[in-house]
Order: C-alpha cells, then sequence, then structure tokens
C-alpha cells in the first residue's frame, strides 16, 4: 500500500488531464500540422512529463528546474536566439528605404492598445506590460519583458506569442482586406536601392548606440541582436555568423522549448487569466496590423512616390510570415505587384519597435515597483 | 522585345515555359524562391518568349534579366 503511494497514478488529478490534452494538441499540431513544429514539439513534450505527479522535474534540483533557472530566469536564452536571429536578419531593406521604420513603430499599436485592455481588466502594471508585449510578435522579447517584469505569467505570455505568430497568415488577411481598396493593394512600388557593405556595418553599431543610450533597459536584446547583424555584415566570421545561425539557433532553440514547457504545470497554468491574457494577445496582434495599414495610408497623403499599405502590416515583426502576407495579398490584387523586399523593411523595423517599446515599459514599470 | 526582371534576389526554383511558347500577360513565367517563399515571376506583357536566361536552381540578383518576351 505503500509503494501504491509512490506511484504517480495515485497522484493525478483532472487538471493534471487537461494538461496531458493541452500536450497532445501541442504535439499534434507540431507533427501533422506542420506548425511551429522546432517550439510546438519539445514543449509539448515537456509540458506532458511536467504534469506527471510527484516526478519533482521542476522542483529545486529537478532537471528541469535548471534549465529554467539558468536559461529563462536568467535571460540567457531569449538573447542567444537574438543573436541568431540578428545573424539571420538582412537589414538593407530598412536602410534602402528608411521611412519603413515608421511603420514598424506605427505596428506597435496593438502593444499599447494591449496594455491598457489589460489594466482594464484588473492586470497590474507589470503584468499589463507583458501582455502588452505580445503584440510585438516577438518570441525573445516576450519572454525578456515578462520574464523582468511578471515571471509568473511567462508560460501564458510566450505561449500566446508564439501561437499568434504562427497564426500571422490567418489573423492578418481579413483586417488587411477590410482596411484597403484593390487599387491600393496593387500599388506597384519601385526596387529597392542596392546597400553598400559600409552601410551595413555601420547600422548594427550605430542601433546599439542609439538604443543603448536611449532605453538602456533594453541593452541585452539588441546588443545580442546588433553583435549577431555585425557577424553577418563584417563577413569575416563567417564560422561565428553560421555557428550562431545554425548550431546555436538550434540547441538554445531546444533549451527554450525545455524551459518554457516546464513552466506550463497544472497549478501554474491553468487558471482564468490565462484565457484573458489569450484574448488580450489576438486583440493586440489585430490592432497592430491595423496600426500599420492605417499609418501607410496616412503617410501616402503626404508622399509623392505612393507606397502599398499591405507593407504596413508587416510592421508587427513576426518575421519574415507577415512579409509573405504582404507579398501574397499584394500579387493577388495585382500580378505585377511585388512586396516581399519591400515588406521586409517595416518588418526587421517592427523587431527594433518592439525592443524599444519593451526596454520602455520595463524602466517605467520597475520605477513604479 | 520586353525584359522579364528578377523582381528581388531569390533562386529560380521552377520555370514553367520554355523559348518559343506563347505566353499571356500575367500569366506566370517562373518561380522565384526568396525568403523561403515561392512567388510567380508573371510576363509584363502577352507574346511569345525569346529567349530564357536562367536554369533551375540558379540563384538570381534583384533586376537580372530572366527572361525575353517578343
Amino acid at each position: 500500500m505503500n509503494l501504491w503511494d509512490k506511484t504517480g497514478i495515485s497522484a493525478v488529478t483532472p487538471e493534471h488531464l487537461v494538461m496531458w490534452l493541452i500536450a497532445g494538441l501541442f504535439i499534434y499540431l507540431a507533427v501533422r500540422r506542420n506548425i511551429e513544429p522546432l517550439l510546438l514539439l519539445p514543449i509539448g513534450f515537456t509540458v506532458l512529463v511536467v504534469n506527471m505527479p510527484l516526478t519533482g522535474l521542476t522542483e529545486v534540483r529537478g532537471l528541469l528546474y535548471y534549465f529554467y533557472t539558468y536559461g529563462l530566469e536568467t535571460d540567457l536564452i531569449p538573447c542567444l536566439i537574438f543573436l541568431g536571429l540578428g545573424a539571420m536578419t538582412d537589414f538593407g531593406p530598412l536602410i534602402a528605404n528608411p521611412k519603413t521604420l515608421l511603420l514598424g513603430a506605427a505596428a506597435q499599436l496593438g502593444v499599447y492598445i494591449a496594455f491598457f485592455g489589460s489594466i482594464a481588466l484588473g492586470f497590474t502594471i507589470p503584468e499589463a506590460c507583458s501582455i502588452g508585449i505580445i503584440g510585438g510578435a516577438d518570441g525573445p522579447t516576450t519572454i525578456f519583458t515578462t520574464n523582468e517584469l511578471a515571471p509568473h505569467l511567462l508560460s501564458a505570455t510566450a505561449i500566446a506569442a508564439y501561437s499568434y505568430i504562427a497564426l500571422v497568415p490567418v489573423i492578418q488577411p481579413p483586417i488587411m482586406k477590410l482596411l484597403t481598396t484593390k487599387a491600393e493593394r496593387g500599388i506597384i512600388m519601385k526596387q529597392l536601392r542596392p546597400v553598400s557593405r559600409v552601410e551595413k556595418v555601420i547600422f548594427p553599431l550605430a542601433t546599439s548606440l542609439v538604443v543603448c543610450l536611449l532605453v538602456p533597459a533594453a541593452a541585452p536584446l539588441v546588443a545580442t541582436f546588433m553583435l549577431g547583424n555585425l557577424f553577418r555584415e563584417s563577413r569575416v566570421v563567417e564560422r561565428l555568423t553560421n555557428a550562431a545561425q545554425n548550431e546555436l539557433m538550434n540547441i538554445v532553440t531546444i533549451f527554450l522549448g525545455l524551459g518554457v514547457g516546464s513552466t506550463m504545470t497544472a497549478e501554474k497554468f491553468l487558471h482564468w487569466p490565462v484565457i484573458k491574457i489569450y484574448g488580450l494577445g489576438l486583440m493586440a496582434f489585430a490592432f497592430g496590423t491595423a496600426g500599420g495599414i492605417l499609418f501607410a495610408q496616412l503617410m501616402n497623403l503626404f508622399l509623392k512616390e505612393k507606397i502599398n499599405p499591405l507593407i504596413g502590416s508587416a510592421g508587427v515583426s513576426a518575421v519574415p510570415m507577415a512579409a509573405r502576407v504582404s507579398q501574397r495579398l499584394g500579387q493577388e490584387a495585382n500580378p505585377k505587384c511585388y512586396l516581399l523586399m519591400h515588406a521586409m523593411g517595416p518588418n526587421v523595423a517592427g523587431v527594433i519597435g518592439t525592443l524599444l517599446a519593451a526596454g520602455t515599459f520595463i524602466a517605467l514599470a520597475k520605477a513604479l515597483m | 522585345m520586353t525584359n522579364v526582371y528578377a523582381p528581388m534576389i531569390g533562386k529560380i526554383v521552377k520555370i514553367n515555359l520554355k523559348t518559343g511558347d506563347k505566353v499571356e500577360e500575367n500569366q506566370p513565367v517562373m518561380i522565384l524562391e526568396s525568403m523561403k517563399m515561392e512567388i510567380d515571376v508573371i510576363a509584363p506583357v502577352g507574346g511569345m518568349i525569346k529567349e530564357i536566361n536562367v536554369k533551375e536552381q540558379q540563384a538570381v540578383e534583384s533586376d537580372t534579366v530572366l527572361a525575353v518576351i517578343g
């Protein structure tokens, strides 16, 4: 009878069963639907095992405790992912057309709407900041911000951000079509000018300088992001660029899956606020998309050479999914319309916009805490 | 004679037509892969394919002349 008490079976609760179903759903989406498998597969499996009672995996000295404590709590994992992203990102389209930076800023509208929405629903200011950042459509920045301000919400905000990033091709098109006419969607944009190597090397240096001085709280993310980009654009450390893009990125992705999955225990995850966070996150994505499109239309009132408003929605980040959506809808409206590279400008600007918003939130919320 | 230009940097993954084929305006001439997305490169005008200057799997820069329609 003592032996029976020591098995996990005796300690299984209905909440555990619900988490098993969630784990099963993640694994199903990854394996059968190929939706974000690199994240959903390790997260799904981890959710399954951490919701086996009595294993102690997430307790102090448990295996997954270390992935969480050393990887996520220290911000190491989100920053290393940014190093890899920096090595993968080409800022050329943004440098060639710097006014798209404004679109990357406008598409942060969703962040602020979700922030005020969260306050209205009774979340505290640090919690509302973390929830708002979901609208930046940027996983590592969401994790970083939540970890700094409201670590108890980490699994909810991270999962919401990554799920909506995967759903960008579903969420954005109806909003984009609603706000634009077919003629606007078919606006042809002139090809971007080539960008020199010198400009591309100066960009990460100048961006680090400006962002670190303006918003010091965003320094860890911007520093790693721009270091990765400097590796890439300097073209003298190809080995490091490749390592950051491939091996390091892959290893850190596994650690991220284990760390985030380990926070999804029944006790921590199954609460009403999680549902609210999902709703607020969706709202953030929708308003971010609308903000980018509407601001592009506003810019067109003043610009002689019109921009296609469809590139505005790419400002929510979600690199490069949102830019692909712009390309698809543009060519649907006018086969001669190629927007992918034009949309990459606001797309990468959106990442920087989210970084700035996150840094500002962290500084302000910490001043209030 | 009208050139079909590469609309952006990428790789030609499929060529749908060959020299001598008739082509209509807005018909996809080839498929270009850029940022892991497949994009139709369409004929800017109707006519006949006079030249195809690229092979499948070839990497192209933006503005490369991919084909000529006459």
